[in-house]
């Protein structure tokens, strides 16, 4: 029995309310226990800063478009280069690190949970056969809906049972987590090089609009009482002028309450989705009507999808935008639409503090973290690798904590920024106990995995916990942002289930992660019209026969299941 | 007893629809597969032992399997510079045990995609990929290009299943519902079954795509009368009609990799695709031959971030095509020791290639004897994967899909035989430093 | 006579059948020939079946010739494998990919036999 006493912690720890007391954490079994005994392995903290393991509920870790960008951009993976050791595979890699890198970065911070953005069903075999070498993080991933042809059909013909039927399918079939809907609609008026402009833009030959399928996958979310609810990439992403398509959509779920204690609508990257201007002349931040609408409403949450200045690869199931992405760029395009189901694309580019649009955008993704009053609505992620790789966390927790540390960043941008958003006249400056749920406790409850022991450190809860080397009580990180970002970088200790996986920022043991899924039960007639649906593309539309479709368990050697049922 | 849905072995086609009786643990037929993949599956004679000789020109010996992964782990651990060359004709897992064993030996690991799409990567590492599944082909095209590949003879059901005759959603019609035009050095099956053949002089395809790009840019006035071959005015015709495409894909094949210009040629191809799309939607898809060539690459990609030829010397993964591929390292003269496994160096690599591996030992890992076994000093016969062997595979679109196993045999797996290896090396290797 | 051609390698069906077979006869009937058209056939005087000498600045074969009209002028082709590869350029030209297509090449009458895959491969070790 593996025991181990935290001692002299300070800790915070924000689902239960910890606020930095100084206290003792026990583990036995890789979950945290009310004591241990006196066999435990010790660690004293002496004082220092105690959070639960980082989780990060929006980032592209797996599958085919993370690999799309590693073939493509061979330059991206002769950078962070690190040899093997007896323990470690080679990391390679910044912005599409290889599989091993992926894990080892991630635990050299503090993270520990780690939720990619987005599954086709078609290639979700892919995705976890990545899970699988990613080391030592948990992981889950989100299913794509938002262009479905059996989706579409079945909203169209008001079937919402056959729609959960097969919602429900799809998440076995991909071993998903949640409902991800990208660019509604969008996706499939790509098949032929088309968008749809905005929420009630029918989709060709399928006849539903983006706001009909929002609509109707946030009511089947809720009735199937999946742990985590919708999450909407708006149409228009990348547009000048999106903000009205965002707090559009954002009002289609408004009155969808949920049973769970959570949102019923998470919209993720709204930096790419918060722009003003009707074009790239007038291009300007629209960061205070969102933040605004969040400040009134509680139904809704968001991740800030902040831009970090330098390399970057996006990659998203947004397939026009990565069109018109590298045409204006002039950049390489990969795309790579998947039958019946998405679309996406990749293309690299460099983001320039110098060019008043990327400073705009990166104004963009601080003002709605710090414009929202509850820290639990906005989540800190970079929409890794879009907005910039996730080993950036640290500098962006800096920037959230220290006005002067905005202030150095400033003046390194084009001065047009500033008369297109407000960022320079933000004074707020939040504290640790708002990084820890900015940083882990949100991104918990919004993915809804708090119940399952993730982002808190309450008895129960998984033994995922990360020190870091800094006396909150001694440091200041309004003017130490350095130090503090330096922490952040590499944690004192980094424990996974109870065992240290990190110590100093070094990698010293490396087990394997488990996979989060949920199967959902729906018991009515919409399970077999949605068979008699289905059976009917695959054996008319599909490439593949259905009997070897679906993830098998070979492929999810360490799942961590959750059921639901359909009411 | 007839197992279904069973995947084949042999293209980068993957099809996944075939039917396969097997009675007394024998296939005694196959359903549904092309004349290639039948005799795959229904199986050849193969080596029944381990075998190993010192004089390549010497008469092999039966050796247990023991010994034969001894000395090869042996001959690897101790060597400077090993080339661990094929990967293609295996299921992803094994892939994953050469990567491993890759950095254990510190040695290069190279794919068959070096002598086949190889340079279709470095086109991507210029422009990228704008591709898709080939069902959303099958659903939606409406004019489909060949260039440089023969799907009749080396991907049989890809036409029927895939690109031309296929029914779909929107070309619901099939072959009715599609324009077929095939860029070829000479006239092919494939050309034969084409509405429109263009006949290019060999090695002249990067120029009669630049001709095409600039008609597609309305700059038909820069192309000068004749074309690699091909008049202008055919070049203007095939252009309008790839430009009024609702939706155009492209299938191209050795013929564009092979030929003068080798990456430039796909640098060029995807160039074209990228700005035909302000017209109408447009892809494109290397042909890949192996039924899970393809799954190599991904596997290596997000093991190592590269795609192939992968150097472990530094501890560090180094990628440089033209260096560090098989036919360039053994043209240098650099490789001391040679692994082929799921793949054949010796029937593929050009003879002055192969006469260096002459000169270094050789290990195969297959089920078959070829050219290879003739070079080879150990030969260590394993499953065939997709007819013994579970795991899995990637189709040409990179859609990975799981292989069925049909029959039970008593040979190892590849993946069991390089578990032993890289155990013995690191053995080895441990008891040296 | 002579012919002077231009020299390609590619997949065939019946090479893709007995690539796991390459010891057999099949395996030399599906890859050891030279492919040209008849009007070539008819410049060098050598009739299907019998055996022409394929040669390049890298190597030279010899293999019986087949007719295929879909060839045009100048244009000869043997199937990828161990007769191909005696005359293919092994240079990369710094990508990797050896020229296996496109290689200026000489074809007469011979009156050699064609080499099987053990003979080809003896040569090289």
């Amino acid at each position: 029995m593996s025991e181990m006493l935290i001692k002299n912690a300070t800790v915070y720890d924000p689902i239960n309310g910890v606020n930095g007391d100084l206290m003792d954490i026990a583990v036995k079994d890789g979950k945290i226990v009310d004591s241990a005994s006196g066999s435990a392995q010790v660690i004293d903290a002496g004082g220092r800063l105690v959070y639960p393991g980082g989780v990060d509920a929006h980032t592209h870790i797996a599958g085919s478009k993370v690999n799309v960008g590693r073939i493509m951009r061979p330059e991206d993976s002769r950078l962070g280069l690190k040899p093997k050791t007896k323990l470690t595979r080679p990391y390679t890699g910044y912005t599409v690190p290889n599989v091993y890198a992926m894990g080892y970065r991630y635990a050299e911070m503090g993270y520990t949970t780690a939720f990619e953005a987005a599954i086709p069903i078609l290639k979700a075999r892919h995705t976890h056969e990545e899970f699988e070498e990613i080391p030592i993080i948990d992981k889950g991933g989100l299913t794509l809906f938002g262009s479905n042809w059996m989706v579409m059909d079945a909203i169209r013909e008001n079937d919402q049972e056959r729609l959960a039927a097969y919602v429900a399918w799809g998440l076995l079939a991909s071993r998903g987590w949640g409902v991800k809907v990208v660019n509604p609609g969008g996706g499939e008026a790509w098949g032929f090089g088309k968008n749809v402009s905005g929420l009630d833009d029918p989709v060709p030959n399928f006849e539903v609009t983006p706001r009909q399928i929002i609509r109707n996958l946030a009511e089947v979310n809720e009735k199937m009482d999946l742990p985590h609810s919708i999450h909407l990439h708006c149409n228009n992403l990348g547009k000048p002028g999106n903000y009205e398509t965002t707090l559009a959509s954002f009002d289609i779920c408004k009155d969808i309450k949920s049973k769970r204690d959570r949102q019923s609508l998470h919209v993720t990257h709204v930096q790419f989705n918060a722009w003003g201007g009707n074009h790239w002349g007038d291009f300007e931040s629209k960061s205070e009507p969102i933040a605004d609408y969040l400040n009134q409403n509680d139904f809704l949450t968001i991740d800030m999808g902040q831009l970090v200045f330098g390399s970057a690869t996006t990659m998203t199931a947004d397939g026009p935008v990565q069109y018109a992405n590298a045409r204006l760029l002039k950049a390489r395009w990969s795309n790579g639409d998947v039958e019946l189901e998405d679309a996406s694309g990749v293309t690299p580019l460099e983001y320039h503090p110098q060019s008043y649009i990327h400073g705009i955008m990166w104004a963009i993704g601080l003002e709605l973290a710090l414009l929202t009053k509850d820290p639990w609505q906005v989540l800190m992620t970079t929409d890794h690798p879009n907005g910039g790789p996730y080993v950036n966390y640290p500098m962006v927790m800096t920037m959230l904590m220290s006005q002067k540390r905005r202030e150095q960043e400033m003046s390194k941008i084009a001065e047009k920024t500033f008369d297109r958003t407000c960022i320079a006249g933000i004074d707020r400056e939040l504290d640790w106990y708002d990084i820890a749920i900015k940083t882990r406790a949100a991104h918990a409850k919004v993915l809804g995995i708090v119940e399952h022991g993730k982002g808190h450190l309450g008895v129960g809860a998984d033994a995922d916990i990360a020190i870091y080397d800094i006396k909150p009580d001694e440091t200041d990180a309004t003017v130490e942002f350095d130090k503090v970002e330096a922490a952040f970088r590499r944690s004192a200790y980094t424990i996974k289930a109870g065992e240290v996986v990190a110590r100093d920022g070094e990698i010293t043991a490396v087990p394997m992660g488990r996979t989060y899924w949920v199967k959902t039960k729906v018991d009515n007639g919409g399970y077999d019209r949605m068979m008699d649906d289905l059976k009917m593309k695959f054996k008319n539309y599909y490439s593949v026969n259905m009997a070897n479709y679906m993830v098998q368990d070979e492929y999810v050697e360490r799942p961590y299941v959750v059921e639901t049922e359909y009411k | 007893m007839i197992i279904k849905d069973v995947l084949c072995p042999f293209c980068g086609c993957l099809c996944d629809d075939l039917a396969v009786e097997v009675e007394d643990n024998k296939v005694v037929d196959v359903k549904h597969a092309c004349k290639i993949g039948a005799s795959k599956i229904k199986g050849h004679d193969r080596i029944k032992a381990p075998m190993m000789r010192d004089d390549k020109n010497g008469e092999f010996r039966e050796v247990s399997y023991d010994e034969a992964i001894n000395e090869s782990a042996k001959i690897l651990a101790n060597s400077k510079r090993p080339l661990l060359y094929g990967w293609a004709s295996g299921v992803c897992e094994m892939m994953k045990k050469g990567v491993l064993l890759n950095e254990e030996v510190g040695g290069i690991i190279d794919n068959t995609a070096s002598v086949c799409h190889g340079p279709s990567a470095l086109g991507v590492h210029e422009k990228g990929l704008p591709t898709g599944t080939l069902g959303q082909f099958s659903n939606r095209a409406d004019v489909v290009v060949f260039w440089g590949c023969n799907p009749v003879q080396a991907h049989p059901r890809h036409m029927s299943r895939y690109s031309v005759f296929a029914k779909g959603f929107f070309a619901n019609k099939g072959r009715r519902s599609r324009k077929v035009v095939v860029f070829d050095v000479r006239k092919t099956d494939t050309a034969n079954l084409a509405d429109d053949y263009i006949q290019v002089n060999p090695g002249e395809d990067y120029m009669v795509l630049s001709a095409l790009r600039a008609i597609v840019a309305d700059k038909a006035d820069v192309v000068p009368e004749t074309v690699g071959g091909v008049p202008k005015e055919k070049l203007v015709e095939v252009a309008e009609v790839m430009k009024g495409a609702k939706f155009g894909i492209v299938y191209f094949g050795m013929g564009l990799t092979q030929s003068r210009g080798k990456y430039k040629n796909i640098d060029n191809a995807v160039s074209l695709i990228t700005e035909l799309n302000a017209h109408g939607k447009h892809s494109i898809i290397p042909m890949r031959g192996h039924y899970n060539v393809t799954g190599f690459g991904q596997v290596c990609a997000w093991e190592t971030g590269f795609v192939n030829a992968v150097d472990m010397s530094r501890g560090i993964p180094y990628y440089n095509p033209g260096e560090t591929c098989s036919n360039d390292l053994l043209m240098r003269e650099e490789i001391d020791a040679a692994f082929v496994i799921a793949g054949d160096a010796g029937a593929h690599f050009p003879a002055q290639s192969i006469a260096r591996m002459g000169k270094v030992p050789v290990i195969q890992v297959d089920p078959f004897h070829n050219p290879t076994t003739e070079m080879a000093n150990i030969v260590i016969p394993t499953k065939v994967s997709g007819v013994e062997l579970e795991g899995t595979a990637y189709r040409m679109d990179a859609v990975s899909l799981r292989m069925r196993k049909l029959v039970d045999v008593d040979f190892p797996s590849d993946e069991e035989v390089l578990d032993k290896i890289i155990a013995k090396v690191r053995e080895i290797k441990g008891a040296s430093s | 006579m002579e012919l002077k051609a231009t020299f390609i390698s590619g997949r065939t069906v019946d090479q893709g059948c007995n690539l796991e077979n390459k010891t057999s006869k099949a395996y030399f009937d599906a890859a050891g020939y030279c492919e040209m058209n008849s009007a070539d056939a008819g410049k060098i005087g050598v009739e299907p079946g019998s055996n022409v000498k394929v040669a390049t600045d890298f190597g030279s074969v010899v293999v019986p010739l087949k007719i295929c009209e879909g060839n045009p002028d100048g244009l000869i082709f043997i199937p990828m494998g161990p007769w191909a590869n005696a005359v293919v350029d092994p240079n990369t030209c710094g990508c990797g990919m050896p020229g296996f297509k496109g290689i200026p090449a000489v074809v007469e009458s011979s009156s050699e036999d064609a080499p099987t895959m053990p003979q080809l491969m003896a040569r090289l070790k």
